[in-house]
């Protein structure tokens, strides 16, 4: 028997905006409203919003070394400063990425770690099999997420909410309350523009929607247009470009991963280190306008070398950018491919990320 | 001037023996926005119902078969900088390709707008 989709608190006004609606992670969710060009246009320009409740969200309260969550995720817990977040992963015992996530230091003893929708499941059991102590719930069903992006964002955040939101740094949050309730306001986002993570009790979350909508400045996007711009600046998708099969070495994301520490999936990934990774992931510029897709083929002098695993038109460019894994040997910039699926072929090379760096992230 | 539609969703005007063909407003709103055109050849010779160049948009990839067989005398080169075009018409400024006809009798292998609107039904 099918599981049945979820559906977030917002999903009638996605209807009566005659969204166009698909399963994402195990949620009915908005792919489109007026178009994904569209959307991603006023995301760069003005303020567009996303429903983003399909997301997990889990609590951590306890001492985190006594707690074991300290061991958990690649990177410390503890040295978050209350007030701030970070990012980092979940890994398996083979160094394998279950998923990537987001912890914010609430308190002392109390963090919430944010999680993709897809895997919110398996996250949680993983975490809660590796900890030793403490009081560790999941609120994702209590808890609605609004993302707010563009360079425009902040006014908006300060006529909603107030002047407090204006000066929070880059990955920094503030507790703040709205309509009555305790809000979560993060300066963290997935699309390389000035903008806003918004965490309000699920029983508030289309109000605020409606709210926010009523802004001239603001207007809906779905998940269309946020794959065009995660991927423009750089990001990965959990389940596209990364998943259990996939190391943070491979994935070119060491950077996120403490090896000062003790963490789950430490020891193979000392062991790869040592070893080398068998293939690494890279970016590509398409020379033209066609889209590279998950599944094609990345091939160099005749010689399939690679695959695609996230590809877009990229409106900012004007032309198809993609990333993929390849043999290391080959994942140097410059190295010209050929993208290939059935009778489609493209040309492109290999360049740097992130494929455009003139968002308004750091306003 | 009479129109007539394919089940792939691609029409064609004929005139004058010259058949412009393009593809419906109907298989341009399923695509969503369209992100990139290829466009046959001048000169290029397609039989009816072959691949005559192919269209990409955010969500897919999708070849465009010919109405009608006879030799591509025209491109919209203005498709290449601007696919969009299409999306903003489909069945006139986004016209794709002038085609010689190479035999007229080919049409009663077309639906007219009615019967095609009548196919969209059955989709």
């Amino acid at each position: 028997m099918e599981d049945q989709l979820q559906a977030t608190p917002i999903c009638d006004r996605h209807r009566a905006l005659h969204a166009l609606m698909a399963p994402f992670g195990g949620w009915d969710m908005p792919i489109q409203y007026e178009g994904i060009i569209a959307e991603h246009s006023w995301c760069r320009t003005q303020a567009a919003l996303f429903d983003i409740c399909h997301m997990g969200e889990f609590i951590f309260q306890g001492d985190f070394e006594a707690g074991g969550l300290e061991d958990v995720f690649t990177f410390s817990v503890k040295t978050i400063p209350i007030g701030r977040s970070r990012y980092g992963f979940l890994l398996n015992e083979q160094g394998g990425i279950i998923d990537d996530l987001i912890i914010f230091r609430l308190a002392e003893d109390k963090v919430m770690i944010v999680v993709n929708a897809a895997t919110a499941p398996k996250d949680f059991a993983a975490i809660q099999s590796r900890l030793k102590g403490g009081e560790f719930t999941d609120i994702t069903a209590a808890t609605g997420k609004l993302d707010l992006q563009g360079p425009l964002s902040r006014y908006v955040m300060v006529e909603t909410f107030g002047e407090e939101v204006a000066t929070i740094p880059y990955f920094k949050f503030i507790t703040t309350k709205i309509l009555g309730v305790e809000a979560i306001v993060s300066r963290t986002g997935y699309t390389g523009e000035l903008g806003y993570e918004i965490f309000i009790p699920s029983e508030k979350v289309c109000e605020l929607w409606d709210l926010l909508l009523q802004d001239e400045r603001v207007k809906p996007a779905g998940l269309g247009a946020r794959d065009v711009l995660r991927l423009e600046v750089g990001y990965s998708l959990y389940g596209s470009d990364i998943d259990e099969d996939t190391t943070p070495l491979e994935a070119g994301l060491e950077i996120f991963v403490n090896f000062d520490k003790s963490f789950v999936g430490k020891d193979a990934l000392l062991r790869l280190q040592e070893q080398g990774v068998a293939r690494k992931k890279v970016a590509f510029e398409v020379i033209g306008r066609r889209s590279p897709r998950h599944h094609y083929e990345i091939c160099f002098e005749g010689e399939t070398v690679g695959t695609v695993t996230s590809g877009v038109f990229s409106p900012m460019l004007g032309r198809g950018i993609g990333i993929g894994f390849v043999k290391p040997e080959l994942a140097s910039i410059g190295t010209p491919f050929t993208i290939r699926h059935e009778r489609i072929s493209m040309e492109a090379m290999v360049c740097e990320l992130p494929f455009f760096r003139d968002g308004s992230v750091r306003s | 001037m009479s129109m007539y539609f394919t089940k792939e969703h691609e029409w064609v005007k004929v005139e004058e023996g010259i058949g412009v063909v393009g593809i419906s407003e109907h298989a341009a709103h399923e695509l969503g926005d369209i992100t990139f055109v290829e466009l046959p050849k001048i000169g290029k010779n397609v039989k009816q119902f072959e691949v005559l160049g192919s269209i990409e948009s955010v969500k897919a990839a999708s070849d465009i078969f010919a109405s009608l067989s006879g030799k591509v005398v025209k491109v919209n080169d203005a498709l290449e900088a601007a696919p969009e075009i299409v999306n903003e018409s489909a069945e006139d400024a986004g016209w794709m390709a002038w085609i010689e006809i190479a035999d007229d009798a080919e049409l009663k292998n077309l639906m007219t707008r009615e019967q095609y609107d009548d196919y969209l039904k059955t989709l």
